[in-house]
């Protein structure tokens, strides 16, 4: 008897993963023996498509799976009873050449992602779901609902970190006839993919915790606000909500209380901004996602001017783990402020990259040398860009930095939403700051001036510094710019902008002043700086980019190398992008 | 006010559902740009006409959040990944290169309507950067190469298409 699992998250369908779940479909057809499956993000997103055997003892992973791999393994493993080594890698989720990825995780977040059918019910409720919202129901009041949650020291996953529970509390202690329970998955940092691992892969867990939060609040309507460009998540959602009410879990006297709850999904737009709670609701009422003034905050006046309690994916699946496991064992993990877990979305140039859920404490060292491998091609780690467009830098020498709210804090950047990019000597700080605020500049909504023109502004000045036409006094202009962004702006949107900026200009200033000054960049990455050089081994004297010159100097004759002048070279990098033959360098 | 007694867009249901409901002028304008992959004048006027907003704020809405547009799309569209992992594994040279093999000129649509070239937050699959989707399709750990061979395998069932 064996079950092969297919991980069918949004990474692994992009990788091939349904390419081989229908060649396993087919090669299976006739035994009755293998029973096939398919589950979400299994975190290791550097070895997708991912399939899973077990056989009723052992679990083996395997990684990098292509059709012509599945052929192998199923006459091998499958019909002769014998795994293949090679390419396994991991064995029941311990052993294997990837177990350092593993070792250091502790999952409470993810910790049905990858083992369960995300679409149901049965899968999730024998893994001990919907078994916390029946313990608080049926043996708990909502104080005490709230009061393990504060004790639990949950804070909220979205970014900001403000205590779960005392929020909870407000909104309880606000008299209304109606109430509602938001949950914010609208999650748009460009490079975190957290919220929707959970979404895809555990759905039932962020149900679970907004049933019990509505039951702690006395709410009875919950949204979830999902971002449109996760049509996955969206798909899984709406089956889980119908599931749901066919079984009676959603919708009036569950389990047979007089505890009511419903949830209606809305898919965002394509708004950054609406992941801010106030621009969030404005979003649902139908309206242009611009946030408001606080307060009045949500707990008083919220959806529709009613109490509104709204949280994030990570904050709600972590709910029913800690009534059913206690907030002892959840505060014992971590930092004296900082409990429990977090999921990071790791990008960037490590060996490993992918989802993975570490304990609070950890340092970014162990993070990026451990979890990750270090850094690929035996390059030299710079830094890590923490919390994406609202977050910062992190250099090297503060790699001790623990994953703790006050600790990130300190060093210019925010805790965030878990965005983790892994940088080395080939990235461009500049550049990088130039990234993150041209996101945010496109996505300011426009309300605030500072924000919407202040950021406007150092844009221009970044994109001269990266063209190599940097002014003097151009990083004093940026640094009193930015930091006039962050008091004057209304939301979390424009107070934290300036912050990839400024944190890359405390710590990589000699960086900004290459720039500006020698006209160089130091990671050989700015187009406009570096210089392009063909290699006479490698050039074949194709032609090819001296055709596509726009300045004609690259010189030389027909399949002999060429030359460029570098007198008259632009810089534009169309050379660099033609060639076929890998022979253009930049230096 | 009167009901559009037959309407292009919405089926009689969808109506009665939203009939008077302000805050259901994003879902409305959903359903018509998934199934015309735009928002085309005369939806904007029944939406107005159905939940009682008024024109020149369903407009405010369209132009504000990103997923809707004014205009026909091209028949493939190509979402570059401009996510933090594909942007430091060069997504921005995918782009230039689109931008010039496609003659696209200020414009997000060539003149054939083949092609409408969209820069995206993220798509979502990082380890496979720079990736690019077509239409439904993921193309992943592009190179200035893979990329041209693409558009032009495009570009030919695309001409054998029409």
């Amino acid at each position: 008897m064996y079950k092969i699992t297919v991980g069918m998250a949004t990474c692994g369908i992009s990788a091939g993963a349904e390419k081989v779940y229908k060649s396993i479909e087919t090669l299976i057809k006739d035994k009755k023996d293998v029973k096939l499956a398919i589950t979400g993000c299994m975190g290791m997103c550097y070895k997708e498509p991912l399939v899973e055997i077990f056989d009723g003892k052992t679990t083996y992973l395997y990684g990098d799976i292509d059709e012509k791999k599945v052929q192998q393994i199923f006459e091998s493993h499958i019909q002769n009873n014998t795994p293949i080594d090679e390419l396994i890698v991991l064995k029941d989720y311990k052993t294997g050449p990837e177990q350092e990825f593993t070792e250091r995780q502790y999952k409470i977040v993810l910790r049905n992602c990858g083992l369960i059918d995300p679409d149901s019910i049965e899968e999730y409720e024998a893994r001990d779901g919907y078994k916390a919202i029946r313990k608080v129901i049926t043996s708990m009041t909502p104080d005490e609902v709230i009061d393990v949650i504060i004790k639990s020291g949950l804070r909220g996953r979205g970014g900001a970190g403000f205590l779960t529970g005392q929020k909870w509390k407000f909104a309880r202690a606000s008299v209304s006839d109606q109430k509602y329970v938001i949950c914010n998955a609208d999650e748009g940092d460009p490079g975190a993919f957290m919220d929707r691992s959970v979404l895809e892969g555990d759905p039932h867990s962020v149900i679970e915790g907004m049933m019990i939060c509505g039951y702690a609040i006395g709410a009875t309507q919950g949204y979830i606000y999902c971002r449109a460009e996760y049509p996955l998540a969206v798909k899984r959602l709406k089956k889980a909500i119908k599931l749901l009410e066919e079984k009676g879990y959603l919708g009036d006297n569950l389990f047979g209380s007089n505890f009511s709850f419903r949830i209606k999904l809305k898919e965002g737009a394509g708004a950054f901004v609406c992941g801010e709670e106030t621009a969030l609701m404005a979003s649902i009422e139908g309206k242009r996602g611009t946030p408001r003034p606080r307060p009045p905050y949500p707990a008083v006046k919220g959806l529709w001017g009613k109490p509104t309690n709204i949280n994030n994916v990570e904050t709600f699946a972590n709910v029913p783990w800690i009534i059913l496991n206690g907030w002892e064992k959840f505060a014992s993990m971590g930092t004296e402020k900082s409990k429990g877990t977090k999921v990071f979305a790791i990008a960037g140039k490590a060996v490993r990259t992918g989802l993975v859920e570490v304990p609070m404490g950890i340092t970014i060292r162990d993070i990026v040398f451990n979890v990750c491998g270090g850094i690929k091609d035996g390059k030299k780690f710079k830094a890590v860009q923490i919390g994406g467009p609202s977050g910062g830098c992190i250099p090297e020498s503060l790699a001790d930095t623990q994953i703790d709210y006050e600790q990130i804090t300190k060093t210019g950047a925010i805790m965030g939403s878990g965005g983790l990019v892994i940088m080395d000597e080939t990235t461009c700080m500049v550049e990088m700051a130039r990234f993150f605020l041209n996101f945010t500049q496109l996505e300011s909504c426009g309300k605030c001036t500072s924000c919407r023109i202040g950021t406007l502004r150092m844009l221009e000045i970044l994109e001269r510094i990266v063209d190599g036409k940097g002014e003097d006094k151009d990083i004093e202009k940026l640094e009193e710019l930015g930091e006039f962004i962050k008091k004057t702006s209304q939301c979390g949107l424009g107070q934290t902008a300036p912050n990839p900026v400024l944190t890359t200009i405390k710590y990589f200033r000699d960086e900004y002043e290459a720039h500006i000054k020698e006209k160089r960049c130091p990671a050989h990455s700015c187009g406009a700086l570096v210089k392009f050089i063909i290699i006479p081994e490698k050039c074949t004297g194709c032609m090819v980019c001296a055709r596509q010159c726009p300045v004609n100097c690259i010189i030389g004759e027909k399949k002999k190398p060429h030359v460029i002048d570098q007198s008259r070279c632009t810089r534009c990098g169309k050379c660099f992008t033609v060639c076929n033959f890998d022979a253009i360098l930049k230096d | 006010m009167h009901m559009p007694i037959e309407s292009k867009f919405f089926d009689k249901e969808t109506i009665e559902d939203t009939l008077n409901d302000p805050s259901q002028v994003i879902p409305l304008l959903q359903i018509v740009q998934e199934k015309n992959g735009y928002i085309p004048e005369k939806a904007i006027e029944e939406i107005s006409e159905i939940t009682g907003v008024s024109i020149s704020n369903i407009f405010s809405v369209i132009t504000f959040y990103k997923q809707f547009r004014l205009r026909p799309p091209g028949k493939y569209i190509i979402r570059v990944c401009d996510g933090t992992a594909c942007h430091v594994n060069n997504a921005r040279m995918l782009l230039d290169i689109l931008n010039d093999e496609l003659k696209l000129e200020g414009t997000d649509t060539t003149e054939d309507g083949l092609f409408t070239v969209m820069p995206v937050a993220c798509l979502g699959c990082c380890s496979l950067a720079p990736v690019i989707m077509v239409n439904e399709d993921t193309h992943g750990k592009l190179t200035p190469q893979k990329l041209r061979k693409i558009i032009k395998d495009y570009q030919r069932k695309g001409k054998e298409n029409h």
